[in-house]
């Protein structure tokens, strides 16, 4: 993770007076969740989660309530959860083993580096335990707490994720709405919130109405340092994200790599086709952002809004390759145009970048379209597989192969857990740009078979 | 880079004396401006210096003192119209106000001048009561500063003390619920916690990012160059070649003098080129490799020498010669891009404690200047000669620097700014400043 193949780092020793808990580097993290249902601990998991996969660190969630709906086929009514009701105690401590169990096996055995625990971890008993289980396997523990008295927000919560639940798929909104805010009042008379003195020496976020303020408490190092500034800058009010790439280019046409070449008058008319759908999408505040690059930049200027141009925005870098179509990069560079069929995510052009260096340097652009609200984003084919991979949950896999196709934009509209996608084809002709894996990539293989998935062009 | 200011903000410090908020100041204008983000302190101690030209004692301070609070309000008033001559006349983005700030009155005057004027107000408030640390700052910052010029420690010390007491009855701390419709981030205890209230924009949130990575632990950073390459010899930039015989010699020196310095838990970084790798491969201890820390990608130069390139180029080398801070090379990287690209390790570098970091020549400019708050101007032709190591230690407000060279020779790299930088000059006045080599 971080910016380079190397650890987390920090590790406070026994320094001055910085008397915090001896850990090893490299020691993995357990998030743990706090809050009364409702509160976006959900979200916050799962958001999280997505982040840290993005940027290289293997991170997986694990949702109690997912344990105890696999537990309990049935669910029946709010009464499971209510305080002295004996039987669900004991299934609910179950699950909560179960899960922290499996957080084991992915931690210490399957080399995962954070876990999230996402339960409501309500009383400072519950979190003990966790604590004490972080402790015994040598795992850091870092709480994300979310409170949250707005009764609009929690309704607009139940709205987004609670009437859809597998719990209530049998009732009408109204029987689930009511069912759920009884089941939230039957945990806030047991509820401990973290506390500034009792839990000075945990540490923590506490996130206070979704994120107007926040208490942080004893960071111990890099990852809970960036899981902090993700966590502040993410935001839930509504908006939608417009990716989409230049205008076709004059190097597109000739089925040639990287450059910076200006538009083909077909990529001029989709700039027009473009300014002409924004108008119509009456946009509220809308940003343009470009990369530094000209097919970026005259795509952006005929929309005749003002736009930011982002340098880390700009295309891969193909090194050696730059500017060559892929039957050239076969003739001279076959070894690396198989090297890079074999591991298209982390294969690095000479002198060039990889896709992994990539994902590195958009980091930043993820940090702002996280704070920002409406944007357009014109960018390049690989640039925006990389974007799109984030906001869709793509695996490093599946990101060099995601279809990016010329003169298309992706709204990309936030809802429940997830995004949901529309695509929009502008109508005006282009190039195909995206060249599927071959069968054949052993280094070995005849040319015909490395360009067997070449796209036509000029 | 994203616009990160439409209108000016100005950060207002909040603490009683030795609280920090002078250090945090400083620093945090040496971040943002290298960041590229104009930004100036206005300290109002040092508007009360000039014009109270003798301190006498800390009666000055007591919150009955007439006169006192009178030069106080306003040396406070001069700061503030200073304030604003930076950030609406002279294109300041940010302007930190270092004040002790701690009525909720000062405060309210404060805001509202931000408010009349356009700006967006974000408090820092430094909250400490370990009697240590208080102590330790006194030792630091208070004991050299020029109110105590004629007194001895102890006499300094004392006085200080009272000075602070002046400040403790009307103390209002930032309160969650009294001004919760105010932008702040408190302090407390040096970093162990933090409580963040309504960042509104994007500066915001990278000043509470930077706050909250500092700290304060006594440590040092050394910074080197890999040892000479093989094209160093040839006077080539760029490129990714491997150590020549003296370079060698300068990672088995640099091995021995980390060993001597018995530095705790030092940290080893390199940049993903050869030379910087194999620099490090004579440590022997484990180190990590950063691609950002790659030498500035000089595009289509890349592997010339500067002879080369007034052939080649002769319109880029004198463009370069002009502005070498925003200069990009065809196809490549300018310092300013260079910046960019090393901001997380800085930020890094203040979450560490002990760091080697093997680098290159201009990466190497690009950090000094950040911890030795240079100018875009004076940053690329920053001296970082090969073999030789800059110890940097954190002191007071800035740092100290000591230079040790190695004592293995190596080749000169670097070329100072010519007298003509004219496109038109002729190729001898363009190349005068090229250092010899092979």
């Amino acid at each position: 993770m971080s910016v380079s193949r190397c650890s987390s780092g920090g590790c406070q020793g026994r320094t001055q007076r910085r008397d915090w808990k001896v850990c090893m580097t490299n020691c993995p993290t357990l998030i743990v969740m706090v809050g009364l249902p409702a509160r976006g601990k959900t979200y916050i998991s799962k958001k999280l989660t997505r982040y840290l996969n993005w940027i290289g660190v293997p991170t997986k969630e694990f949702n109690v309530g997912q344990y105890r709906r696999d537990l309990v086929k049935t669910y029946k009514s709010f009464e499971f959860f209510l305080p002295d009701n004996e039987e669900g105690l004991k299934i609910r401590k179950q699950c909560a083993l179960a899960a922290l169990n499996d957080v084991q096996q992915y931690l210490s055995e399957e080399n995962g580096h954070v876990a999230v625990f996402d339960a409501t971890n309500t009383t400072r008993e519950r979190r003990e335990t966790i604590f004490r289980f972080g402790e015994e396997n040598g795992y850091k523990t870092f709480f994300v707490e979310s409170v949250c008295v707005d009764p609009e927000v929690i309704a607009a919560n139940i709205v987004q994720v609670k009437l859809g639940s597998p719990d209530y798929v049998d009732c009408s909104n109204d029987e689930a709405t009511e069912d759920f805010m009884k089941r939230i009042e039957c945990y806030k008379n047991t509820y401990e919130m973290l506390d500034e003195t009792l839990d000075k020496d945990l540490s923590y976020i506490k996130i206070m109405d979704v994120g107007r303020s926040y208490l942080v408490n004893r960071v111990m190092d890099h990852i809970q340092s960036r899981i902090v500034y993700y966590l502040m800058n993410i935001h839930v009010t509504p908006r939608s994200i417009y990716l989409c790439r230049h205008g076709e280019s004059e190097l597109n046409l000739k089925g040639r790599i990287g450059g910076d070449t200006g538009l083909s008058f077909r990529g001029k008319e989709f700039a027009k086709s473009l300014a002409q759908f924004i108008n119509e999408q009456n946009i509220k505040d809308l940003k343009v952002w470009t990369s530094q690059m000209k097919r970026t930049i005259q795509t952006a200027e005929a929309l005749g809004v003002p736009y930011e141009q982002w340098k880390v925005l700009n295309e891969i870098d193909a090194g050696v390759c730059e500017e060559m179509t892929y039957e050239e990069i076969q003739e001279n560079y076959p070894l690396e145009f198989a090297l890079r069929d074999q591991d298209k995510y982390r294969y690095r052009y000479p002198k060039g970048e990889s896709y992994e260096d990539l994902v590195q340097r958009l980091e930043p652009v993820i940090m702002e379209l996280e704070r920002q609200e409406n944007v357009l984003v014109i960018c390049h084919q690989a640039v925006m597989r990389c974007l799109l991979a984030y906001f869709l949950d793509k695996t490093a896999e599946q990101l060099p192969y995601l279809k990016c196709p010329l003169h298309s934009v992706l709204k990309l509209t936030p809802v429940a857990y997830g995004c949901k996608v529309e695509s929009i084809f502008l109508n005006i002709e282009a190039v195909n740009t995206h060249r599927d894996k071959p069968e054949n990539v052993d280094i070995s293989r005849p040319p015909e078979e490395a360009l067997v998935t070449v796209p036509a062009h000029q």
